[in-house]
């Protein structure tokens, strides 16, 4: 039976929304505190070497300065990490990439004690720079970490079938590389944190732009050496994160409650966006060879893939990017035969973790763009090739894992989007229109002769041309097999029918509070606006592990709805007890009524009435996911207990004669389960795309020899409100057993399926493929990087 | 230091400062005006938006020298005793707010438009907001909440 919901699925406003539009909303630098003391940053100006030694003599006694915060300051952990523990809080024994920080000056004049910084002396001796992620593993490359004996961070083999047999019976075997490079989280609040000593013995309170408070609680503990909960965190507001403002935070908590513990006063940091940008990690830039064994008919038989993703100087969260993308680095497309190894490494680059997409969206670009190449070879369509080999109910990928718990929809939104965007017309006409003879673009030839001729004229009109691509994708939701799964909630009712929720997975912007609230409301059936989502403290809710992976709708959408339930049942009881009806009774809980046959009452006078009886009408809610696994050796098993499935369309236009790429529409249609705030997902799908598509045109960070070289939104660029013109989303709902009514995840895949639509697209467009992120104006004219390294001026 | 006198959200104010202080320093550190975010401090983002003399203006980039005599509407002075102004409520209808960080300098820029142009194209709506920078929305339902809003009579409710 479909169930009618009164709220699931509809537009509703966000609760925090009122404080925003006021500007009443208080993130972490809008604090202000009494006797408050500025922390700022002695930055390394070197990318890799030893300390030799740190001389502060020249301000020891200025009177700005209250204290200096070094290594030697810390009673406990000196490294910390996620996985391994490899970064320090100060540097004490070597740098080892450019956002490195070597000591914290302490003062509550902040302007002052930053003038401090360039008087002190720090003597280096320089070690070898490691920046080519390519190199990280060869015998002579500089070791990063020296208690490891290579630059290895971690390696996932995967081994389905019989590769070498597969490609011998392809009719056709291609090999491809693609790359892809840094991508800037740039939420649009920098970094910013207050530690708060406490009184007498109970230890510290941190506020600030955390994503994963309890995360951050337990690097602060260990790095004061004190137990968890001496150590309260709260979220202030959070401007933004997407995966960014973890690590990063951590790190920067544990300085401030370091200095705020020495001082005995409040301490905060705030980064400006050059701070921001050097210091903070990135999304991994990825180097991936693809080879590809296919049929006349379009079958797909074999596929080998090496990918190398750079971590740069910390290990962060590559251990689990990196694990994501061996899962499904083979795209929503049953292969018989697959071999891929996927390493992270070191390197002396900025370091690289968690960032919405989590090893998915480079892969998704290379896979989903030698789909299309494998379809140009064929000469079919890239529609056709992707109906043929596209996982259905049933399908068995890479990994060895039969889908066959929810339902498959890949070919439903496949579908979706291909009409919604009339595809296959447009594609064949596009096809049709590509004139190269004129002009030629992303070619050797364009550079030597960037001076046309006369019969290259090419008019005005015939400037721009169209192009039409797809990119489809699988992605598995919540943690899968490499992490604990599991979210709890604490649900509370009032004597008047209104509610508490506490949960410990974050807002981090992107609407939690929201479904949560919506998930309590729906279940008892009273308003939303009765539904107050308290903010998180580490001091009042259960450790729910990490507000990532698009997890926290499944997770813990699911826990609140155990909550409520069982704080349902009280009330039934209750109920009928009261008017002594049949236990099997159904009763109602509607618009604030709880209604069976004649008998009727308000929520309101029901929870008085199981509040005076003594009945507890407060619950925690407990959601863990069903069991996953997975073989380390061969890289099979069950990797995640459920999917979710997308497909996008780019259409675009490119400017042939500056390299210009205009996206004109991207039809984005997702199965993210039951949906359970329209608007809300409306955004996440308008804000993942914009994501990717920045990715994949504009976004350019580089580095040269391990340092930035763009530090601010001037160099930066990060799509604005006139780069795309317009985003057409559709949701297609497939049927689902887990989560909250089977609503499972959608903030991650909204992203990792851009870039490889607008690519397609611009194929489609000029005949020209293009394999190297970002897409940008010298890309698309010379199909090469104007990277510092090949940027020789005044040289021939 | 310098005298200076400005009106700061329909009150007239006094300040003795640095010639040199920013706007966006004063309006927080002075007035505990926190609703006025900064973003990158170089011109950029625009999350310091605010509007001077009524036109839209990064208060990263405005010094103290420059307010005598003017005047400043920020975020704080949009919605009055407490009920906000049909644009806020866009915001909120339209799903124009995620992290909402970059929400006040939206609004106002926005704001700014729509006192010299209670009709603007969506090509407008885009100029206007094309300083503004935004991570979490697309912009997308930025844009359709100034459209709605451009299409009520907002423009009146502020000449009051
Ligand atoms: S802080 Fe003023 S424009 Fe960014
Ligand atoms: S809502 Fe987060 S930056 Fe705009």
């Amino acid at each position: 039976m479909k169930k009618d919901f009164s709220i699931v699925g509809k537009e509703v406003i966000r609760q925090d929304g009122l404080e925003k539009v006021t500007g009443t909303a208080m993130f972490a630098d809008d604090i202000v505190l009494k006797d408050i003391l500025y922390g700022v940053m002695l930055r390394t100006t070197v990318v890799h070497a030893e300390i030799k030694s740190i001389d502060f003599s020249e301000i020891a006694d200025n009177k700005n300065l209250t204290a200096i915060i070094t290594s030697e300051d810390i009673p406990g952990a000196k490294k910390v990490g996620a996985i391994k523990k490899d970064q320090p809080i100060f540097c004490f024994d070597k740098v080892r990439t450019s956002g490195d920080v070597l000591a914290m000056l302490v003062g509550n004049n902040e302007k002052e004690i930053k003038k401090l910084l360039t008087k002190i002396k720090v003597e280096y001796s320089e070690l070898p720079i490691l920046s080519n992620s390519s190199l990280a593993m060869n015998e002579d490359a500089p070791v990063i970490h020296e208690e490891s004996s290579n630059n290895l961070i971690c390696e996932y083999p995967l081994r389905k079938g019989n590769v070498e047999e597969g490609f011998k019976n392809s009719d056709y075997v291609i090999e491809r590389s693609y790359s892809t490079s840094y991508q800037e989280h740039a939420y649009i609040e920098p970094e910013a944190v207050i530690a708060i000593p406490l009184e007498g013995n109970k230890g510290v309170k941190i506020i600030g732009s955390i994503q994963n408070p309890h995360t951050t609680r337990s690097v602060a503990a260990s790095v004061l050496g004190w137990p968890l909960a001496k150590v309260r965190v709260e979220q202030a507001e959070l401007g933004g994160s997407f995966g960014g403002k973890d690590d990063t935070m951590n790190v920067l908590a544990a300085r401030a409650s370091i200095a705020a513990v020495k001082c005995n006063r409040p301490v905060k940091i705030r980064y400006n966006r050059e701070d921001s940008i050097l210091e903070s990690y990135k999304r991994h830039p990825y180097k991936m060879k693809y080879k590809a064994g296919f049929n006349v008919d379009g079958k797909i038989k074999a596929m080998k893939i090496d990918i190398i993703a750079d971590g740069g100087a910390y290990a962060s969260m590559t251990p689990f990017v990196t694990w994501r993308s061996v899962v499904q680095a083979t795209g929503s497309y049953e292969i018989e035969n697959v071999e891929t190894n996927v390493k992270g490494v070191y390197t002396n680059n900025p370091y690289t973790g968690a960032f919405r997409g989590f090893g998915s969206p480079q892969p998704v670009f290379a896979q989903e763009s030698l789909m299309d190449e494998i379809a140009e070879e064929l000469k079919i369509s890239p529609f056709k090739l992707r109906e043929i080999n596209g996982y259905n109910s049933g399908s068995v990928t890479a990994s060895g894992q039969i889908l066959n718990s929810h339902e498959v929809t890949l070919k439903k939104v496949l579908a979706k989007a291909s009409d919604e965007s009339g595809f296959n017309d447009k594609w064949e006409k596009f096809s049709k229109d590509r004139v190269q003879k004129d002009f030629i673009i992303g070619s050797e030839q364009r550079e030597k002769e960037f001076i046309l001729d006369k019969e290259q004229f090419i008019e005005p009109e015939n400037v721009w041309r169209r192009g039409i691509g797809l990119s489809c994708s699988f992605r598995g939701c919540s943690l899968g097999a490499e992490g604990i799964d599991a979210a709890s909630v604490f649900v509370s009712l009032q004597n008047d029918g209104s509610v508490y929720l506490h949960s410990g997975l974050a807002e981090n912007g992107q609407g939690l509070r929201t479904t949560f609230s919506i998930v309590v409301s729906e279940v008892l059936g009273i308003p939303f606006e009765d539904v107050f989502y308290l903010g998180i403290d580490t001091g009042y809710v259960m450790d729910s592990g990490p507000t990532v992976a698009s997890r926290s709708t499944i997770m813990g959408g699911g826990a609140v709805k155990d909550a409520t339930e069982k704080i349902k049942r009280n009330l039934l009881d209750v109920f009928i007890e009261n008017y002594n009806i049949p236990q099997i009774a159904r009763v109602e809980f509607t618009n604030g009524m709880v209604t069976y046959d004649k008998y009727s009452m308000s929520f309101k006078d029901l929870c008085k009435l199981a509040y005076n009886k003594g009945v507890n009408i407060s619950a925690v809610g407990w959601y863990a996911g069903p069991n996953v696994d997975w073989d380390e050796e061969k890289g099979q098993g069950n990797a995640y207990f459920t999917y979710v499935y997308g497909c996008q369309v780019a259409e675009v236009k490119v400017n042939i004669t500056t390299g210009e790429v205009y996206i004109e529409n991207i039809t984005a249609v997702h199965d993210p389960g039951k949906v359970i705030n329209l608007l809300g997902a409306k955004g996440q799908v308008y804000g993942g795309v914009t994501q990717g598509a920045g990715l994949c045109l504009w976004e350019e960070l580089n580095t040269i020899d391990g340092k930035i070289k763009h530090q601010n939104f001037d160099e930066l660029l990060i799509p604005t409100s006139k780069d795309i013109d317009n985003i057409d989303v559709h949701f297609v709902e497939g049927e689902e057993e887990y989560g909250p009514w089977g609503a499972k995840s959608l903030g991650e895949p909204t992203l990792e399926l851009t870039s490889a639509a607008i690519s397609n697209a611009i194929y489609n467009a000029t005949g020209v493929r293009y394999r190297n992120l970002p897409l940008n104006l010298e890309e698309i004219v010379l199909n090469r990087k104007l990277s510092p390294a090949s940027v020789k001026r005044g040289s021939a | 230091m310098i005298q200076i006198s400005f009106i700061l959200n329909g009150k007239k104010v006094k300040l003795e400062t640095d010639e040199n202080r920013r706007l966006i320093d004063i309006l927080r550190e002075d007035f505990s005006l926190t609703g006025t975010k900064e973003g990158c401090s170089i011109g950029e983002c625009g999350a310091c938006t605010i509007i001077m003399n009524k036109l839209a203006v990064n208060s990263c980039l405005v010094l103290a020298g420059q307010l005598i005599d003017s005047e400043i509407l920020t975020i704080e002075g949009v919605s009055e005793n407490g009920k906000l102004n049909v644009l806020q409520e866009n915001f909120l209808k339209y799903g124009a707010v995620q992290c909402g960080y970059c929400t006040p300098g939206m609004i106002m820029s926005i704001y700014a438009l729509l006192l010299k142009n209670n009709n603007p194209a969506d090509e407008e709506i885009k100029e206007a907001i094309a300083g503004n920078l935004c991570r979490c929305t697309g912009y997308k339902q930025i844009i359709d909440a100034a459209r709605a809003t451009a299409d009520t009579d907002m423009i009146t409710d502020l000449s009051q």
